[in-house]
């Protein structure tokens, strides 16, 4: 199945350091590699501090990726952008951020904030044929066309996040990379724009790269899961594999503590603790095994076969 | 720090009838509807609703620390504890001045945690400091019996080197460590009430569990009232002995947990249900409810849900629905509820929900 497919979106080894001091460096992503192929969602989740918002960030090149390659449909994006290449990376790739009300531009009506990368990079020949875009995109994502005119604080904040959305979408982009983007949400409204996300894809082909701390939303959402900790993959597979057969101690910590609206249960339930240093678990010793064509762990040798077995 | 015995069943706090609004640039907001809860000593109630709905509001009056263009225009906060001679006294918090109540009871007998630990922490100030400085303040204890008693709290709140965290600053420190040491600054003083607004929504799902079942156990050791104030469900059946469900500054349901997770009843409470994304089910859309929640601005005519609502009747549109008794300390405000009202079916999809739910529990019926 898989050399059917064509990843869209190739990282190996992606390393991302940020020097605090001259001694201290925080290395935030540590030398992941995964595939994106097209038209797929790849769920990314951790805990906070994991790098998952970092990945993201280095794959758009918001930051300067310390090491690695990055290959986004045929162009490598990693290093040093040519002019070509910078374009298509800036025409082809949009993100969905997590604070709806940090993103919008307080200053602008929604139809400019929307407009604003159509006029940027030239991708419209008229006003009209910018309007006609804009127009569509609001439609699509449930907006009304009198909206666009108001500004981003006249909106609730499922509606903003549902701008940021129109916002990256107008330019019809093959990649949509969305950062922690229901997190700040309600609840009743996080499933309005799962679902909306989840049509889109069905009608336009997008592909995701969602980053999330929830795994059970990432669950509704995603083709496949990567579970990031302390800036390395520690474990890759469809939602499936993950969900019925973790095997390594930190995904199983993390399904763990997902609470179900079950009072009796959840009540006795006590979720699973995973201190890496307690289990002498070193993630830079350790190397993938392959469990099947998409299912990955990192571990070393000893580790696998102790978690294969079952014990933690 | 002698405390008087309560009895179990005893009423702590109750609501009754509480109106709040605010008056802001664009009109009057009426954001508390009519409220009216009891909390005994011992029990944990848990407030669900989305923002906007009026949950923080009700707090933060028993707190005193109303946001000052809001008026409480009607009702009353009972809240009864024992002064230092053990003598029973009754207070109206909707009657005390704000800063009475701050004066008289805030962190003596009705303490907060906050949402964002690092912005209820001082950052200039250890972490000793800020645990012993409500008892100096109190007068409770002298410097060397606060400091005791700080290390000896910050040990029940799971810090593992309490003489460390000691001398550090809050930056010092992971999110769940600051959480719990805003958890040992409440317990500080003994308090009869803790209240909880979202403690654990700004911290990971793995470090929540952990405080949770902290707080929980601290809660049976003490034998303390708790009140959470969460929009997460999953937070609620973990944690809640009684939930109120809110919606546009009023309860429209509440119960015991088991009869409001297993037999809810008003359509509100099936959406928040259903669009609980669940772990075990396969199936490939999320139920949303549709549309947004009202704006309080407006007069509310009828039942504040019904525009949201498929299975809203013709008086929904008119008359407010009053709270319907529903056997046991079950009370839905749902016009579904009068025995007039057409029967009307539990959505399939969470009734499914439900079954499987009551299997895995172990309760049939």
């Amino acid at each position: 199945m898989t050399e059917t497919r064509k990843p869209l979106l190739h990282v190996e080894d992606l390393k991302q350091y940020f020097r605090i001091s001259r001694r201290q460096v925080t290395k935030a992503v540590d030398g992941i590699s995964f595939d994106i192929y097209e038209g797929e969602t790849y769920g990314l989740v951790g805990e906070s501090g994991s790098g998952k918002s970092t990945t993201g960030r280095a794959i758009i090149r918001l930051y300067d990726p310390t090491g690695g390659k990055i290959i986004f449909d045929g162009h490598d994006i990693s290093g040093r952008l040519n002019k070509e290449d910078a374009s298509y990376l800036r025409t082809n790739m949009a993100m969905i951020f997590q604070d709806p009300m940090a993103c919008l531009n307080p200053r602008k009506k929604v139809k400019e904030i929307i407009a604003e990368g159509l006029e940027i990079h030239h991708l419209c020949n008229s006003q009209e044929e910018i309007d006609e875009k804009v127009n569509n995109i609001l439609d699509k994502v449930g907006l009304s066309r009198e909206q666009a005119t108001r500004f981003p604080h006249q909106f609730s904040g499922g509606q903003r996040q549902r701008v940021g959305i129109a916002r990256a979408l107008v330019m019809n982009p093959k990649l949509v990379i969305a950062d922690e983007c229901i997190s700040a949400l309600d609840v009743s409204i996080q499933a309005q724009v799962v679902n909306l996300m989840k049509d889109l894809q069905d009608e336009l082909g997008t592909t995701y790269l969602f980053i999330a701390h929830d795994l059970s939303m990432v669950k509704y959402i995603s083709d496949r899961i990567g579970v990031m900790h302390l800036g390395h993959i520690v474990e890759t597979g469809t939602t499936d594999e993950i969900f019925e057969n973790p095997i390594h101690p930190y995904t199983k910590s993390l399904l763990s503590a997902i609470p179900h609206p079950n009072p009796i249960v959840e009540k006795k339930r006590i979720a699973l603790t995973y201190n890496k240093d307690e289990l002498g678990v070193d993630y830079t010793a350790g190397h993938e095994h392959v469990l099947s064509e998409t299912h990955k762990v990192l571990a070393t040798d000893e580790e696998f076969e102790k978690w294969m077995k079952g014990e933690i | 720090m002698a405390k008087f015995k309560r009895d179990k069943n005893e009423r702590v706090l109750s609501i009754r009838d509480l109106n709040i609004s605010f008056k802001t640039n664009f009109g009057v907001v009426r954001a508390i509807r009519g409220v009216r809860l009891d909390l005994f000593q011992g029990e944990t109630v848990a407030i669900v609703g989305e923002s906007g709905s009026g949950k923080s509001v009700t707090v933060k009056t028993m707190m005193g620390i109303l946001d000052s263009n809001g008026t409480i225009e009607s009702g009353s906060i009972k809240y009864r504890c024992f002064d230092k001679d053990g003598q029973l006294q009754e207070f109206d918090l909707a009657k005390m001045p704000q800063k009475e109540i701050r004066y008289k009871l805030c962190g003596k007998h009705i303490a907060m945690v906050f949402q964002d630990p690092m912005t209820s922490l001082d950052p200039t100030m250890p972490i000793g400091r800020q645990i012993m400085e409500p008892m100096i303040e109190h007068g409770y204890a002298t410097k060397e019996e606060a400091a005791k008693r700080a290390l000896e709290l910050l040990d029940e709140v799971g810090i593992s080197e309490p003489d460390k965290t000691f001398k550090q600053y809050p930056h010092e420190l992971s999110g769940g460590m600051r959480q719990r040491v805003v958890i040992a600054i409440a317990l500080a003083c003994d308090p009869d009430i803790l209240i909880c607004d979202e403690p654990t929504t700004a911290l990971d799902v793995t470090i929540q569990a952990k405080i949770l079942e902290k707080i929980k156990e601290i809660q049976v050791k003490k034998n303390i009232s708790v009140i959470y104030i969460t929009h997460d469900l999953g937070v609620v059946a973990k944690v809640a002995d009684y939930v109120a469900v809110m919606y546009a500054g009023r309860i429209v349901e509440k119960g015991n947990i088991n009869e409001v997770f297993y037999d809810p009843r008003h359509p509100y409470t099936w959406g928040l249900l259903s669009s609980m994304p669940d772990v075990d089910t396969d199936s490939e859309r999320l139920f949303a409810i549709p549309g947004s929640p009202p704006n309080l601005m407006e007069e509310v005519i009828g039942d504040a849900f019904a525009p949201r609502n498929p299975y809203a009747l013709k008086i929904d549109y008119r008359e407010e629905p009053p709270m319907f008794d529903v056997g046991g300390q079950h009370r839905v405000a749902s016009w579904l509820c009068d025995p007039h009202a057409p029967k009307v079916e539990l959505p399939e999809e969470l009734k499914v929900r439900i079954a499987k739910m009551k299997k895995e529990a172990g309760i049939n019926d």
